[in-house]
């Protein structure tokens, strides 16, 4: 663990300024190599037959016919899988099921949502793969499907895993359900506490599922060579995790698989699994010919992603002063066709920015006939917290209390037991909640048909395994190399930590993304770790590097180390005895490296602990259009405890994306399924995502509660943001119009339709 | 004596007991107590859950200290988006 530097800002002359990122010149001429912009000679191109169902048993699949076609060089079904024992691994983040996420990348006896792979076939043209595509016969016996989370847990709802047991529950159940899990908290008396209360209000919330949204689609390029050694080509949040999920699919060695990162092009959480490179290996290997696959957007809807749709119940209790006394909390949150919804996290955040004495949270993972759920920023957090923080605009209403004063009489401070158990250090609520507070924007005044809706957020953020590495060149230019992703500007963060570190400017210091044969490991990118776990693995190697720049200079003046400070990248002399000892520059050093003990480099591989977490407050304003219930966000405030921000612009970038995504959660964004199952708007032009022109400038306002267990007091920023935005808008438009309404979207329909119901 | 909570998913393997004192001056040596005294437990740990010493939360980090007068939650593992 690096030792806290405990450096004040006003010396840091590296972090905090906003220097141009490495990456970007690439980006915005549009040189970056993207998953779908990479292509080997004589590669094949890979597509995948997907289920037309929801819910089938698959009878026979005949290839015969599609084998026949020339210029098709390879088919694979489940039939050609390995079979994957069920069992838990730590590949991304948390532990996935090894055997469902193989079922999930190909299926075998059943399927379980429309567009669930069923083949895949490897041909030398787009066209000759549709063509094979069209000529595989499968035969299905059609099953009763489930979608909506409640009708699932229903006792006579259609079975879709015969193995599944709810966990949780007592007397254990001897009969499968879709209910795959109860979990909860608890703390106090319900009884009592609502007991005590002057106040009550209750209500059922619901969200829909919704898609991270990333621009880029699924792609990757696998190469399987004839001594078994393999490379994949991929765009994800982990080349390790890639490299991880492909072994355990196909039963490699990791060693086997070599992962090179292309640029990713947004991920959000969506990217933190595999759906194409265990299938582009087997067809690579099954042809002999490296495969290309990338997906449809048609694709990315119905067979990756989502997060969970939600149906929820919060009563709150509060005395009349506006203390909350009592809450309780249900939540049911749609799995998808595995287990494994991000329930957990949602009951654990819900109540995570209150101190409420007296509590029952409880949740319940269901599967249902929909794409098997993924991450998405801050999983489960942003579906608890519309409901939560709904219910506490209601009941400030109700109080006629402020919305910041209320949660303030009941916001946790250091000290605080968590609802989820461990005891708060060093967060920033308050200071958050003061910021929104002393912005103008909590002051400005409102006009007709406008409102003015606030909400709280709360996410952990974490460590993890990470590697940096850092290495000086022999001109002493510093050459940063770890093995995350950048999504969001993670590149530029560990260039300045090096830079900082060393004291030189940033623009000596180029940071690399490398493959997974080329750094040790790294998590996946993803949880808000990067720039704290990565950033602090790097500044240990810079450390490293600075310490044994500091024994060369030393080595060269013959005097010890005491004797040697180092500033701005220079060494310089302090031994008194040595008076014509010139001062060594890095680049001086880097010269002389090879009579020093050779080239200067460092790696540092960690497991950080110490994430700082992070709470986030949104202030957003809305005009409604009552006639048409169109939704205008007028001004949009995004306040953040980040710890310290690096990059400034890059964090205030990470709050102002969240905020977007969240009121596009709020706003528009839904997975619409027809009667069979059917997802009916795969694409962008009716799955309806937030543009430019949709929004106002996003203001955000960082507050920097420095974490004491980084060395530049990072605490993770990327996934706070995406927490308040619903019930921020949705406490808008309510203030806005005068009606809750309680269920996402909303959508000009949902909104005429609920302003008619209440006027008439 | 570290003062060792658990959430109600792991209170399966305890007979319903949530809090209990366990003498481990480390993350790795409370599993390993945590499985002997409740068999199944300290693997369920080991796959599922997270540490919290001290109200900082630690993942696989079997040599992370605990203090004689730590407070340890067990919480489920925490990943992200």
């Amino acid at each position: 663990m690096s030792e806290t530097l405990d450096r004040p800002a006003s010396d840091l002359k590296v972090v905090g300024t906003r220097p141009i990122r490495p990456d970007g010149a690439d980006k915005v001429t549009g040189r970056a190599t993207y998953g779908a912009d990479f292509n080997m000679a004589g590669q094949l191109v890979g597509k995948i037959l997907r289920s037309p169902h929801a819910h089938a048993r698959i009878v026979s699949i005949d290839t015969r016919k599609a084998r026949a076609l020339p210029g098709v060089k390879a088919i694979i079904t489940g039939a050609d899988l390995p079979e994957v024992a069920s069992a838990l691994h730590q590949g991304g983040e948390a532990a996935a099921n090894m055997r469902d996420l193989a079922m999930n990348v190909m299926a075998r006896d059943k399927v379980l949502y429309e567009g669930h792979a069923v083949a895949s076939v490897a041909a030398i043209s787009n066209a000759r793969a549709d063509e094979a595509l069209a000529a595989i016969e499968v035969t299905y016996e059609i099953l009763p499907h489930v979608i909506e989370v409640e009708d699932a847990m229903r006792p006579d709802a259609p079975v879709l895993h015969d193995h599944v047991f709810t966990e949780g529950v007592e007397p254990k159940p001897d009969k499968p359900s879709n209910i795959v899990k109860r979990s909860g908290y608890t703390r106090g008396s319900l009884d009592e506490g609502f007991a005590a209360a002057d106040l009550v209000v209750e209500g059922r919330y619901t969200t829909q599922a919704v898609h991270q949204g990333y621009i880029e689609p699924h792609a990757c390029v696998a190469s399987w060579g004839a001594d078994g050694q393999c490379t994949v080509w991929a765009s994800s949040q982990g080349q390790f995790m890639v490299q991880t999920y492909c072994a355990k699919v196909l039963g490699l060695e990791n060693s086997n698989i070599r992962v090179i990162p292309a640029e990713i092009g947004g991920g959000f959480g969506g990217k933190t699994t595999v759906y194409l490179e265990p299938l582009a290996l087997a067809l690579s290997k099954a042809s002999g010919a490296p495969v290309k696959m990338v997906m449809t957007r048609d694709e990315v809807f119905r067979a990756t992603g989502p997060t969970s749709s939600s149906v929820m119940y919060v009563k709150l209790g509060a005395k009349s002063d506006g203390t909350i006394v009592a809450a309780d909390i249900e939540l049911k949150f749609q799995a998808g066709a595995y287990a494994g919804s991000p329930v957990g996290a949602a009951c654990m955040t819900a109540l995570a920015c209150y101190d409420v004495p007296n509590f029952v949270i409880t949740g319940w993972d269901v599967v249902t006939n929909t794409p098997k759920v993924a991450a998405y920023r801050a999983p489960g957090a942003p579906i608890a917290a519309f409901a939560v923080e709904s219910a506490i605009d209601d009941l400030a209403r109700k109080l006629g209390m402020d919305p910041i004063a209320i949660r303030e009489k009941n916001g946790v401070v250091n000290g605080a037991k968590s609802a989820y158990g461990p005891t708060f250090q060093n967060i920033g609520y308050l200071e958050t909640l003061a910021a929104i507070k002393d912005s103008d924007h909590y002051k400005a005044p409102l006009g007709p048909n406008q409102g003015r809706g606030l909400a709280a957020g709360f996410w952990f953020n974490i460590g993890g395994l990470s590697t940096g590495a850092v290495h000086v060149q022999e001109d002493g230019s510093v050459v940063v190399v770890t093995s995350n992703p950048d999504i969001g500007g993670s590149r530029a963060a560990m260039a300045m930590m090096a830079a900082e570190t060393l004291g030189i400017p940033v623009t000596n210091v180029r940071p690399i993304v490398a493959d997974t044969s080329s750094i040790g490991f790294s998590m996946l990118t993803g949880g808000s770790r990067t720039t704290f776990a990565t950033g602090m693995a790097v500044v240990q190697a810079a450390e490293t590097v600075l310490a044994d720049l500091k024994r060369r200079a030393a080595a060269l003046w013959d005097t010890s180390i005491e004797n040697v400070a180092w500033n701005d990248g220079v060494a310089t002399c302090l031994d008194a005895a040595k008076p014509d000892a010139k001062p060594l520059p890095l680049s001086r050093l880097a010269l002389l490296a090879g009579r020093t003990g050779g080239p200067i480099s460092a790696e540092a591989s960690i497991n950080a602990q110490g994430a700082g977490p992070g709470f986030g407050v949104h202030l957003c304003d809305v005009e409604v259009d009552p006639e048409t219930g169109h939704v205008t966000i007028l001004r949009y405030t995004a306040a953040q405890d980040v710890g310290r921000a690096i990059h400034p612009s890059y964090v205030e970038g990470q709050v102002q994306g969240g905020a977007a995504q969240g009121i596009g959660w709020a706003l528009n964004e839904e997975y619409i399924f027809d009667r069979d199952g059917k997802m009916e708007n795969p694409g962008f032009l009716d799955y309806r995502v937030p543009v430019a022109s949709d929004l106002p400038m996003i203001d955000a306002i960082l507050v920097e509660v420095p974490n004491p267990r980084h060395p530049y007091g990072v605490k993770g920023v990327g996934e706070v943001p995406i927490v308040p935005p619903l019930a921020a808008v949705a406490n808008a438009v309510r203030g806005a119009t005068g009606v809750r309404i309680a269920d996402l979207p909303l959508s000009p329909p949902r909104i005429v339709a609920a302003l008619e119901k209440a006027g008439g | 004596m570290a003062h060792v909570v658990i959430t109600s998913e792991c209170a399966a393997f305890t007979g319903g007991a949530t809090e209990f004192d366990i003498a481990a001056d480390n993350v790795g040596r409370l599993v390993t107590e945590l499985e002997r005294r409740f068999p199944g437990l300290g693997e369920f740990v080991e796959q599922r859950m997270s540490v919290a010493i001290d109200g900082e939360i630690h993942q696989d980090a079997w040599i992370s200290p605990i203090g004689p007068d730590s407070e340890v939650y067990l919480i489920p593992r925490i990943g992200g988006g």
